[in-house]
């Protein structure tokens, strides 16, 4: 099979975690054999050679061809009203908005240039370069042969409607987070929200991370169910991971490692923290990453008179993330809203006992866990004080987790994932 | 005889390190020596050299008539021991002419006097003791709290350690229709006498000096004079307390200020009947015209003249009170550098870093500030605290165990 696959970031140049599930999907793609054309906007060279990778910055685009300029018509009711990225939250949202409002720019300024040079990032021109992917993705269709289309999450989805425009393959939309997860409270609305729309709906097929995110989007988005496939992420290397770091204090630590948004729960991990203190001083409590909740929750922390027991480390990357799990004894991911959500796989490689909520996907693949509801403070605060004090508890947990991500393997979701083109190959002849 | 009393404030807080949650207890070295290093080397560039150098021509040119007083605080002090022994130099060559006098305060321009009588003393104590060693064995007679922080209470403690006078802020809401320009006597002992700031005259030399929108802008020295004449002929004392840095560092050299300064004695002489005098000549000379009455602490910062620029919300709160439950532990440990750190723990800038006052539009108050908020001031320094208790729960079980 030939899958002309439309994604937005790849590693080693990622800002969030659907670069790294691509980067999953097609080593285990590779493994059965299957050819994956990969597009970005942006490549960088240093990517592993897993695909036939087309830069969409080089692809040259005749902008006066009448089909390209109806796919410009039929994308430039873009706006921007809404949390159009996934990883920013409201605050430093807006700081961009005004500009993207005034500064739309037009087909016409660029009508003899050839060539669009996308930053592949999540910037302040990001509706604009959606739409330019999709004028890319048009040629890429003509000249590229293949057999299916799939793409990731809606940044990727008016680039795969334009390829099906050309080519008439199947599409399958592949659902990593949809705008519910992101925009919180508020609900969904708006471009991001419309786009994803649009795509689900031109969609032959769809993949969801988890039965969590299926049922979001058959009931959120109207999907027939019938059309939704679950198909949960899984980890590049199930290896334990043994550390050298040594911790420099005598407590127990107790982690939260992810952005400080609201999708994430940070509030709850830090009234849980208070009810844990209370009852034993002796432990240290770290919530690492940044996001437009961390000053209220360094507030609160003061307000709670815990300043000296719950520290706050900014961002995290490389060799940090994996000295923070090693020194964990317990990692909690108290997510609101996470429609899979990897970390704690991280964290089980590092032998470190998880709690993990209820309202996330990788609840549903990793057995060896306690799961409560992200709301349930009382239950968290059982849960950490149970796995710090009660060492046969967590002991199981690191045997059994760690057997249990044995299994959580790329080429086994690929497998899966084979069986779902195979199906919609042999539908469509 | 009326008079005009300089008080210039010298101070720079030892500044922390950016210092991350995975150094604590790993790394028990706080201290950003290059910054502080590099800060104290432009300061003493751009003001300590060469206004030292203009007030001893000053000093020297008027045979004593012209005098000022200092408060430099002991964090200052060891910084130009380690850092800027020419500035040292500088001002014990003043000191040595007679006619400058230096103010007693708190070693680590600490808020002890908020916490702990105790502290409050051993900090006073230790200060005392710093004058003593780089100033030929000076004695100061007369008290500034950090930042002009004064109450009844506060007045109380520093008269029971035998100081004359004190110096404070001329806040509107303690004086209501009362003048500042008079000497004062604290509520409880009358045996301290209160010297208060006159914010209207310091403040047009201190902030409003160079503002261009000012409806007073440029100040001359002749201007100046008008307004010490305008001051009813009763009122005794004008008490100019500002900022060392005010010369050269918060109003630069180009902005004339410096030359301001240097004709601003020749005026008094010609055309005001006021003289030059030091705190003490003041305590000494004046008749206290009442008691002061100061039931909540005042100082010298911002509109409001509170506490709240360095203990106003939750951030400051805590660390403040996680820092001085310490208190009687750390008193029992003999180690020079647990007791270094837990001096300069205490430093006011530490807190002032923390304030969100100025913070609510987004805009800021980054001048005083190394950190980017408030927020990653209370992150830095949580994290030292952190270090530090856990430096001292372990001396403390050492010392058990012996």
């Amino acid at each position: 099979m030939k899958v002309l696959m439309f994604g937005w970031e790849f590693p080693p140049h990622i800002s969030g975690g659907l670069g790294t599930a691509c980067y999953g999907l097609i080593k285990g793609l590779n493994v059965h054999n299957q050819e994956v054309i990969f597009v970005v906007p942006k490549l960088y060279g240093d990517e592993e050679p897993l695909a036939d990778f087309v830069n969409a910055s080089d692809v040259e685009v005749d902008y006066r061809e009448k089909k390209f300029q109806d796919t410009w018509a039929n994308l430039t009711y873009l706006e921007i009203n809404s949390y159009l990225v996934p990883y920013l939250g409201q605050e430093e949202f807006e700081k961009y908005t005004d500009y993207t409002l005034h500064h739309r720019s037009d087909i016409e300024e660029t009508v003899f240039s050839n060539k669009f040079e996308f930053s592949g990032k999540y910037g302040k021109n990001l509706m604009e370069e959606v739409a330019r992917y999709a004028l890319v993705a048009t040629q890429i269709a003509k000249v590229k042969d293949h057999d299916l289309i799939h793409a990731h999450d809606w940044l990727a989805y008016p680039a795969a409607i334009a390829a099906k425009e050309i080519s008439g393959k199947p599409f399958i939309a592949h659902i990593h987070a949809t705008q519910f997860d992101r925009a919180g409270q508020g609900g969904a609305s708006g471009p991001v929200y419309e786009i994803e729309k649009a795509g689900l709906r031109a969609a032959d097929h769809i993949l969801a991370v988890s039965h969590l995110t299926k049922k979001v989007v058959v009931e959120k988005y109207g999907v027939n169910p019938d059309k939704v496939s679950v198909l949960h992420n899984a980890v590049l290397d199930a290896s334990i991971i043994k550390s050298e770091i040594q911790k420099h204090v005598p407590e127990k630590i107790v982690t939260f490692l992810g952005r400080i948004t609201y999708q994430k729960g940070p509030e709850y991990f830090v009234e849980a923290a208070k009810k844990v203190i209370q009852r034993d001083p002796n432990v240290r409590f770290v919530m690492a990453g940044n996001g437009d909740l961390l000053n209220k929750m360094v507030e609160r922390v003061a307000e709670l008179g815990m300043g000296t027991k719950f520290h706050f480390t900014g961002f995290l990357k490389g060799k940090d993330v994996d000295d923070m799990y090693a020194i964990s004894d317990v990692y909690v991911m108290p997510s609101v809203s996470e429609p899979f959500g990897i970390a704690p796989l991280e964290a089980v490689r590092h032998n470190t006992p998880v709690i993990i909520s209820k309202q996330s996907g990788v609840a549903e693949v990793l057995r060896n866990a306690i799961k409560i509801d992200f709301w349930d403070v009382d239950a968290m605060a059982d849960a950490i004080f149970g796995l710090l004090h009660y060492p046969s508890i967590a002991k199981m947990f690191k045997e059994l987790g760690s057997e249990e991500l044995k299994n959580l393997k790329w080429e086994h979701v690929a497998a899966k994932l084979v069986t779902v083109y195979e199906k919609l190959h042999n539908q469509k002849p | 005889m009326r008079t005009i009393c300089f008080y210039f404030q010298v101070h720079q807080p030892l500044r922390i390190k950016p210092y991350r949650f995975f150094d604590i207890g790993d790394d028990h070295y706080y201290w950003d020596d290059y910054s502080n290093k590099s800060i104290i080397r432009k300061v003493a560039q751009k003001c300590y050299l060469p206004m030292n150098a203009l007030l001893l021509d000053m000093i020297n040119h008027y045979n004593g008539k012209f005098k000022v007083s200092f408060s430099i605080s002991g964090v200052c002090l060891d910084q130009f021991e380690s850092y800027a022994p020419d500035v040292l130099e500088s001002f014990q060559k003043l000191v040595a002419t007679g006619h400058v006098e230096l103010l007693n305060e708190t070693d680590a321009h600490s808020l002890s006097a908020l916490a702990s009588k105790t502290e409050f003393n051993r900090m006073v104590n230790a200060h005392k003791e710093k004058i003593k060693r780089l100033f030929n064995g000076y004695e100061p007679k007369v008290f500034r709290n950090t930042e002009l922080i004064y109450s009844d209470k506060i007045g109380e403690m520093v008269a029971d350690m035998g100081f004359e006078g004190m110096l404070t802020e001329g806040a509107k809401h303690i004086l209501g229709w009362k003048s500042p320009n008079f000497v004062y006597e604290n509520n409880i002992n009358p045996n301290l006498k209160i010297l208060l700031k006159n914010f209207q005259l310091s403040d047009d030399i201190a902030f409003r000096f160079s503002n261009k929108s000012w409806s007073d802008y440029p100040l001359t020295t002749e201007k100046f004079g008008k307004w010490l004449n305008a001051v009813p002929k009763e009122q005794e004392t004008v008490n100019l307390f500002m900022d060392y840095e005010t010369f050269g560092e918060h109003q630069w050299v180009e902005t004339g200020i410096f030359e301001f300064m240097k004709a601003l004695p020749n005026m008094v002489f010609s055309q005001t009947d006021f003289t030059f005098s030091t705190p003490y000549e003041v305590v000494k000379g004046g008749k206290p015209i009442a008691k002061i009455n100061v039931p909540v602490p005042i100082s010298w910062a911002d509109e409001e003249r509170d506490l709240t620029a360095w203990l106003g919300n939750d951030l400051q709160n805590e660390a403040f009170a996680k820092l001085y439950e310490l208190e009687d532990k750390v008193k029992k440990i003999d180690d020079p550098e647990i007791q270094r750190d837990w001096s300069y723990l205490q430093t006011s800038d530490h807190f002032y870093y923390m304030c969100t006052k100025f913070f609510s539009d987004g805009a800021v108050h980054s001048y005083f500030s190394h950190y980017d908020t408030p927020y990653d001031a209370f992150i830095n320094y949580m994290n030292v605290l952190s270090d530090f208790i856990l430096r001292v729960e372990s001396k403390v079980k050492e010392m058990q165990a012996t």
